[in-house]
């Protein structure tokens, strides 16, 4: 496929996915903070896309916008919201967090500047049609068992929550 | 620019693989403009059915036997009050239609019309048309969510419920249909729409027949499973009147709600989409392997054509029964304008370079029209399932057979 | 208006079952105007989730105060009043009104006449079930046996019009006996429509009876035991669902039942889905009901001799007949005067309401709306 428009779909879609993040700490109703949430994820299934890895940007529509989004919406819709929205927006140890994030920030940086050995001049495209079948093949041959494990887990989550909101109907 | 238009014309594959903006959305506006239309007949077809099943009329006097009906409906619609309830989240209250609405449309970009007539083709083709038609449940649970009203909420968390716990047995259920496209030499399926039609054609055999009755099996599973996700009878209880909840879309008024009405044929078209393109052999027409050769493919091609002229036909007879008053003057004059266009649209698609072309398109429109019927069967026929007795449905008995189909499918598959 | 939580105080109502998770108990109100509730009834549910613990019926939006008019008007002057009770199966009414101050006088209506009041009460019967089937199955979703069966209880109501003139509210008969003589073409009539029918009642059932959706929203659906509708006083199909085989017609029988042969379904569950087969099973007799009588009209007058100004003998009667939704009773005290002292209606509806409250505990809210469909109730008759 012929890729389209490269550095304006790349400004956009982090542009996008920028400004979902800021949206998502800053607004009140934590619904809107939701939302702001699924526009970044939304997004960021897009650099999926322009990073030739077409599953992942699927299963991140699927999973993530779709299932995980969707049982944050009825946790926040049924829980008390309105104590939330007369709290405090920002943290009081804001101080420390100005800290911290600026020392990541440094880092990042430093990173970028006096790591140039990690990032290649040229990044060879991987051929996308088979982006599906590698991920296929990477999960149910060679990581099978951490395969397995994340499902038991996931079989173990939902026994737990049935047992928990089991009433006798 | 003449060149970067014309250049796509000798091409053999579709504007979005072959990165051609202007054809894509000539081909977007093409399909937007269809489905709107679809979604028009639809209404239209609803009521007249609906009526016809119950042994009574239907519209018949807002354009002959009602055929301006849903542009009355839309008027009406489009001048009504707009409310929004007292202490309802505005931005969340205006968007939640819209979210259903993208999500609904955003599909068709990978529908298959035919081999090189879809907007593009994506190679995680069907995995998008999932995931996307399933951020409709987003849309739900936010419209029942800002109504800022008891019922409402109810009505839309059972219908998310009700959406989330079909969508499963959707994907097993599609997983199957993949999983038969890989029965070639090569022994890779596709995920690519216009992959698994073409998977049918170059294995001769529609999926539904495939490893009979698996594909049936696994066909009925879907076609169950798309009813509940569509929220349509018999798993329309979150919507039903005479119900205590009357559902999410209770505080909508006027256009708001003719948002939700567009969005939900919408769905139903695009996930018979999906139910067409894996198990009925998409644009492909019947009988491709039992019936070849010159003659039967002339044959074939012929029906399109005809079809439009027997629907001409019942125009025209229904121009000969109209009563010979006064008063339907114009309606029995719209009736013959209406039955000229379709035997116009026939006689045209007699004509060789046309017929050719329109095959493909014809047959996938026909058969997701008899999906659409079915709907509307289904919804004369059937009361209505208890919210428990649905899930159970879902949950225990759709979820277990299809899991049971996938894998007597991967055996037999290995096996064969 | 009063806090509705007062009402239910006084009843013994489940506690909701306690998790960590706990569910605020809800009450909530169906209230008189709902598509569902077959009238102007309110229905206030306590419910935990979506377990219904209690209900309490709220009625009196229809009361016209039937009963005292009743003192105000001579006896023949009072007969038009009671079809409108149940105004669904009117003819019935008429019929238990005519026959209790027939009593009441000690005269008897001659022979055609019973005959032709057991023609239309039973075609009424018919009517009436049609028109309950048609409602009920509305309520559950399947939209078409509706349209179904009213399109055949038509030809029933064309009938009635030819023959008094009225579809719905028939004031078909009079004191003494039938006060029109059948149309000419009325035995024709009654005869077609006995052909057409049978075929229409089996696309009924096809419809519904081994629908597996169907099935699961009434299996089991509002039981209620023989033992409960005795105490309760239920009578109808409601019991006769119940196992209890009391019909009326054939217990204490009145006009020309005697000399019919027919039998009385009955169901083993009491649930919803055997009050379902009841109704359908009775119809069915009801038609082999008419056509014993219309094969058997006996010649003769249709009134019997009764004075022009009534005035009955001081004393009281009892008299009740089997409408179509249940017994249906006349308690007529007369002081001797043209008016009666008192008549009191024992409506069938008004005592098969209580049950509700014992059918719908521990049931789920959509199984409210079913079973105050079947349970067949008419707010002119629950009111009056």
């Amino acid at each position: 496929m012929e890729p389209v428009a490269t550095p304006f779909f790349f400004y956009f879609l982090s542009g996008l996915t920028l400004l979902s993040g800021v949206l998502v700490i800053t607004r009140k109703n934590p619904v809107h903070s939701a939302l702001a949430l699924i526009l970044g994820l939304l997004a960021q299934a897009g650099l999926y896309l322009m990073l030739y890895a077409p599953f992942v940007a699927g299963v991140q529509i699927i999973l993530y916008a779709g299932g995980i989004m969707v049982l944050f919406l009825f946790v926040i819709m049924l829980v008390n919201i309105e104590r939330s929205q007369k709290e405090e927006q920002f943290n009081k140890q804001w101080l420390v967090g100005i800290l911290s994030a600026g020392a990541l920030g440094g880092l990042f940086v430093l990173v970028y500047t006096k790591g140039s050995g990690l990032f290649p001049a040229v990044m060879s495209l991987p051929v996308e049609n088979n982006n599906t079948q590698q991920v296929g093949e990477l999960l149910y041959g060679q990581y099978m068992f951490a395969f397995e494990i994340a499902s038991l887990l996931l079989l173990v989550a939902i026994i737990g929550a049935v047992v928990m909101a089991k009433k006798r109907i | 620019m003449l060149d970067y238009i014309t250049s796509y014309l000798g091409m053999n594959t579709t504007p979005g693989q072959a990165g051609n903006v202007f054809w894509a959305v000539v081909y977007i506006l093409v399909v937007f403009g269809g489905v709107s239309v679809a979604v028009i007949a639809m209404n239209w077809l609803e009521r007249k059915a609906l009526a016809h099943f119950q042994i009574r009329l239907g519209p018949m006097r807002v354009g002959p036997h009602g055929l301006l009906q849903p542009i009355a409906d839309a008027v009406k619609l489009l001048t009504k009050e707009d409310i929004i309830p007292h202490e309802a989240d505005r931005f969340v209250f205006w968007i939640a239609p819209l979210i259903i609405l993208c999500a609904s449309f955003t599909v068709y970009i990978v529908i298959p019309f035919g081999p090189t007539h879809a907007i593009t083709d994506l190679n995680i083709g069907i995995l998008f048309m999932l995931g996307v038609s399933s951020l409709s449940v987003l849309g739900v649970v936010m419209a029942g969510w800002a109504s800022n009203s008891h019922y409402p909420l109810i009505g839309s968390l059972r219908s998310s419920a009700q959406m989330i716990s079909y969508e499963i047995a959707m994907g097993m259920a599609v997983v199957t249909a993949i999983l038969m496209t890989s029965l070639n030499k090569s022994g890779t399926g596709t995920l690519s729409m216009i992959g698994i039609v073409q998977a049918q054609q170059q294995q001769q055999i529609w999926f539904l027949f495939k490893f009979f009755p698996l594909g049936f099996i696994s066909f009925a599973i879907f076609a169950i499973a798309m009813v509940a996700e569509t929220n349509r009878a018999p798993f329309d209880l979150p919507e039903a009147e005479s119900e205590l909840t009357a559902g999410f879309h209770t505080e909508y008024s006027g256009l708001r709600w003719s948002l939700f009405m567009l969005g939900e044929y919408t769905a139903m078209i695009a996930v018979s989409s999906i139910a067409v393109t894996l198990w009925l052999g998409g644009w492909l027409r019947p009988f491709p392997n039992t019936l070849t050769g010159e003659t039967w493919d002339l044959v074939f091609s012929l029906i399109p054509g005809f079809t439009f002229l027997g629907l001409a036909v019942i125009a025209f007879i229904g121009v000969k029964r109209m009563p010979k008053h006064p008063y339907f003057k114009i309606q029995t004059a719209g009736l013959a304008g209406f039955g000229a266009v379709l035997g116009l649209i026939g006689i045209l698609l007699f004509i060789p370079p046309v017929r050719d072309r329109i095959q493909d398109i014809f047959w996938f429109v026909a058969k997701v029209a008899v999906f659409m019927y079915l709907y509307i069967w289904y919804r004369a026929t059937f009361p209505r399932y208890r919210f428990d007795q649905l899930m159970k449905v879902g949950w225990k008995v759709l979820l277990p057979i299809a899991i049971g189909v996938l894998i007597v499918t991967a055996i037999l598959g290995v096996v064969l | 208006m009063t806090d509705p939580t007062t009402y239910l105080s006084h009843l013994e109502l489940g506690e909701p079952d306690k998790t960590f998770l706990d569910t605020n108990e809800l009450i909530i109100n169906m209230g008189p105007q709902h598509p569902a509730t077959h009238g102007v009834l309110r229905v206030i549910l306590k419910l935990d989730g979506e377990k219904v613990l209690g209900t309490e019926c709220v009625i009196g939006y229809l009361h016209r105060g039937v009963e005292k008019i009743a003192e105000n008007r001579t006896y023949t002057m009072f007969n038009p009043y009671v079809d409108r009770m149940d105004y669904v199966a009117a003819v019935s009414n008429g019929l238990g009104y005519c026959e209790a101050v027939e009593k009441l006088l000690n005269v008897e209506a001659p022979p055609r006449a019973k005959y032709i009041r057991v023609i239309l009460t039973e075609l009424n019967r018919l009517a009436s079930h049609q028109l309950w089937l048609g409602t009920h199955a509305l309520d559950i979703g399947a939209m078409t046996p509706l349209f179904y069966t009213f399109r055949d209880r038509e030809e029933i109501l064309k009938i009635f019009e030819k023959y008094c003139g009225a579809r719905l509210t028939t004031h078909a008969f009079r004191i003494g006996g039938c006060q029109y003589e059948t149309y000419e073409g009325f035995e024709q009539d009654v005869k077609k429509f006995l052909d057409f029918v049978p075929p229409r009642i089996d696309e009924y059932e096809e419809l519904l009876t081994t629908n597996r959706i169907w099935v699961e929203r009434t299996r089991n659906v509002g039981k209620i035991s023989a033992a409960d509708c005795k105490a309760l006083g239920v009578t109808g199909p409601v019991l006769r669902a119940s196992g209890v085989k009391w019909d009326i017609r054939k217990a204490l029988p009145y006009a020309a039942y005697p000399e019919f042969q027919f039998e009385i379904p009955t169901g083993a569950n009491g649930d919803t889905y055997d009050r379902y087969m009841v109704r359908m099973q009775e119809m069915r007799q009801s038609l082999r009901i008419i056509r014993q009588a219309v094969e058997g009209i006996p010649e003769g007058p249709i009134m019997a001799k009764v004075p022009k100004v009534m005035k009955p003998p001081v004393g009281e009667v009892y008299h009740s007949i089997e409408a179509p939704k249940g017994e249906l009773g006349y308690f007529v005290v007369s002081d001797g005067s043209t008016q009666p002292y008192r008549v009191r209606v024992r409506p069938p509806s008004f005592v098969n309401l209580q049950a509700l409250d014992v059918m719908v505990r521990g049931q789920l809210v959509a199984d409210v709306i079913a079973v105050i469909g079947t349970l067949d109730i008419v707010l002119g008759e629950v009111d009056r």
